[in-house]
């Protein structure tokens, strides 16, 4: 016992913190690389994310496809609609406010959720465990189930894989490029516009990613991602936006410290990741990662 | 001698301005005066609370440019804590509502100190965040009763002889405290202090270089606009007997946003017309259940996309004078 409190109250509640924070650093990963090249903050992020776990429910509902092929089918189907809301919608607020992108994203998110409550109601549908992940091992000090340390496993190494691909590849040095000087990287031969289409797609598709990963651990639910969001955009503010290590490393620090609320003060549980934001802006207000702004 | 001609050739100018100005706005009284003969006086009430909402908010983002995206918070603690004053401690209705004005000024203050330290979306989603913070808080206090929210609130008689329940009486009286947050907002805006917060959306380095202290004026509008939202709250509480956690949630804030920007970003009467067509389209689609947020979502998009200028902005720009 420490502080009162079973060891295993402890480690279940820190796992339960690291899913979120998996999610969280999947999400605010996505938002960056976004903000990074679009100047856009995607308010869409969360309502594509509830869009990637149903693609997950109707792709098992319809066509039988289950857990595996969604993980693959659902972000590609969610990157090739954002890839349509970029080169319809996006495209036409380039050099305008950013505040206008945000606003324009906020509709779309509104219109997701909407359609996805009167077709499905707000209680959410159940989507089961891939029978591969079912049951669990007993560590000793704690019961792990399979598909929780799946889901950690699995994010831990796509948020690896997207820092790599955009610190340590060529692609991605073009993307870093573009980020500081599109109209140059354009003169150098680089066709920025397809670029910029890509880039939304991939952070959407990450966004669905991790809601095809959410839907057998919450269920499938229209307002799943509006109160994601909202948590994760304190996260970017807690993170800044200017580093995709720093996205990664704060989304899950911050899931493991909500986690661990949970079990010293669950009343504050809610709000602690609201509490820190207002801490970090007092200390440093560009963000622990950010740079000014 | 030619200066002084042209000073005060200026100041007429900005006083046939204020008069053309003037015109719509005397319109706008003389039908919100008229309009229970013909309209659902209930509804006109609802539609002048948002309608001061989204003047308030315009406040911010119209002659600023900072996007508050958590402006329900204001809105809605302050209905909270005239309802709660109201019906617990028996407050008479103008103080109730003043109560609520001073908690939601407060409550800017210490929201405004945190979000102005950034600037475009960070200063939208550093409010959005506190405001879903508020939102909790909301949600677990005891006060608030909850899911229940404060019911049955007691509306009373202002200054101790309007009595508030006679539907008329109570309309004139919320027509009364809107048109006197409206015309507070136009005056802020003409006066020096709003020429200076224009600057400062326009060239915040300039305005810096001119000796002004950006922060400074944006705190003090930020508390300005919070206090006038929590006056439109409280109104609201007083009105329909209830706040509730709907005046807190982010679906409220994306609400005001959206009648500012249908009517008009920065314009004087756009968010009164935003306001009582969102209103009219709740109140339309309110049978139709989720419906309504996909509309209102398109309705973002559309603005967006065509017509940034919101419906008071086009107008004024074929008009070519101020609205």
């Amino acid at each position: 016992m420490i502080f009162g409190i079973s060891p295993q109250a402890l480690m279940s509640q820190l796992l339960v913190g690291l899913i979120n924070g998996s999610f969280y650093a999947m999400l605010s990963l996505g938002l960056a690389i976004i903000f990074g090249l679009l100047n856009i903050v995607n308010f869409a992020h969360g309502a594509l994310y509830t869009l990637g776990a149903f693609v997950a429910w109707f792709l098992l509902e319809y066509a039988g496809i289950g857990y595996w092929g969604a993980l693959l089918l659902s972000p590609l189907v969610v990157g090739l609609v954002g890839a349509l809301i970029e080169r319809t919608m996006l495209k036409r607020l380039h050099g305008l406010d950013p505040l206008y992108g945000l606003l324009l994203t906020f509709g779309l998110a509104l219109i997701i959720q909407g359609l996805f409550l009167n077709a499905y109601g707000s209680s959410g549908l159940p989507y089961s465990i891939p029978e591969a992940l079912s049951g669990g091992r007993d560590l000793g000090f704690m019961f792990l189930p399979n598909y929780r340390a799946w889901v950690i496993v699995f994010s831990v190494a796509i948020c690896i894989a997207t820092w790599y691909v955009t610190e340590r590849t060529r692609l991605g040095s073009y993307l870093r490029a573009a980020t500081e000087n599109p109209i140059l990287v354009q003169a150098f031969g680089v066709n920025v516009p397809w670029m910029i289409t890509i880039t939304y797609a991939i952070g959407v598709a990450l966004a669905a990613l991790a809601g095809v990963m959410a839907a057998p651990i919450y269920r499938v639910s229209p307002l799943m991602g509006s109160e994601m969001i909202i948590v994760v955009f304190a996260v970017v503010v807690i993170g800044g936006m200017g580093s995709i290590m720093g996205s990664i490393v704060t989304g899950f620090a911050l899931g493991v410290i909500e986690g661990l609320t949970k079990v010293f003060y669950p009343e504050a549980s809610n709000v602690v990741v609201f509490v820190i934001m207002a801490l970090v802006l007092m200390v440093k207000s560009s963000g622990l990662f950010g740079k000014a702004a | 001698m030619s200066d002084a001609k042209s000073t005060a050739q200026a100041v007429v100018t900005a006083r046939e301005l204020n008069w053309r100005q003037g015109i719509p706005i005397a319109i706008m009284v003389v039908a919100f005066a008229v309009a229970p003969l013909f309209v659902y006086p209930v509804f006109l009430m609802k539609a002048l609370c948002f309608a001061l909402f989204a003047c308030a908010f315009n406040l911010l983002i119209g002659y600023v440019g900072l996007l508050s995206f958590g402006h329900a918070m204001f809105f809605g603690s302050a209905a909270y804590a005239a309802a709660y004053t109201a019906k617990v401690y028996g407050f008479p209705p103008e103080l109730a509502i003043l109560t609520g004005t001073a908690i939601a000024a407060i409550l800017g203050a210490l929201v405004g100190a945190l979000a102005i330290r950034r600037q475009g979306i960070y200063f939208a989603m550093i409010t959005l965040a506190l405001a879903q913070m508020v939102y909790f808080i909301c949600l677990r206090s005891e006060f608030t009763g909850g899911e229940n929210g404060i019911q049955a609130v007691p509306r009373g008689r202002l200054f101790f002889v309007l009595d508030l329940n006679n539907t008329m009486v109570l309309y004139y009286s919320v027509l009364g405290i809107f048109l006197l947050g409206f015309l507070l907002i136009r005056r802020i805006v003409h006066s020096p202090f709003g020429q200076v917060l224009k600057a400062i959306r326009e060239n915040e380095p300039r305005a810096v270089s001119l000796g002004y202290k950006p922060n400074q004026y944006k705190l003090i509008v930020f508390v300005l606009s919070a206090a006038l939202s929590g006056l439109a709250g409280g109104t609201k509480a007083i009105v329909f007997q209830l706040a509730s956690l709907t005046d807190v949630h982010w679906n409220t804030s994306g609400e005001v946003i959206l009648m500012t920007l249908l009517g008009g970003l920065g314009t004087i009467l756009g968010p009164v017309v935003g306001a009582l067509m969102v209103t009219g389209l709740e109140n339309y689609l309110a049978q139709f259940g989720a419906w309504v947020t996909v509309v209102e979502g398109t309705i973002f998009v559309i603005c967006v996309l065509t017509f940034r200028r919101g419906l008071i902005g086009e107008l004024s720009r074929l008009l070519k004078r101020p609205l």
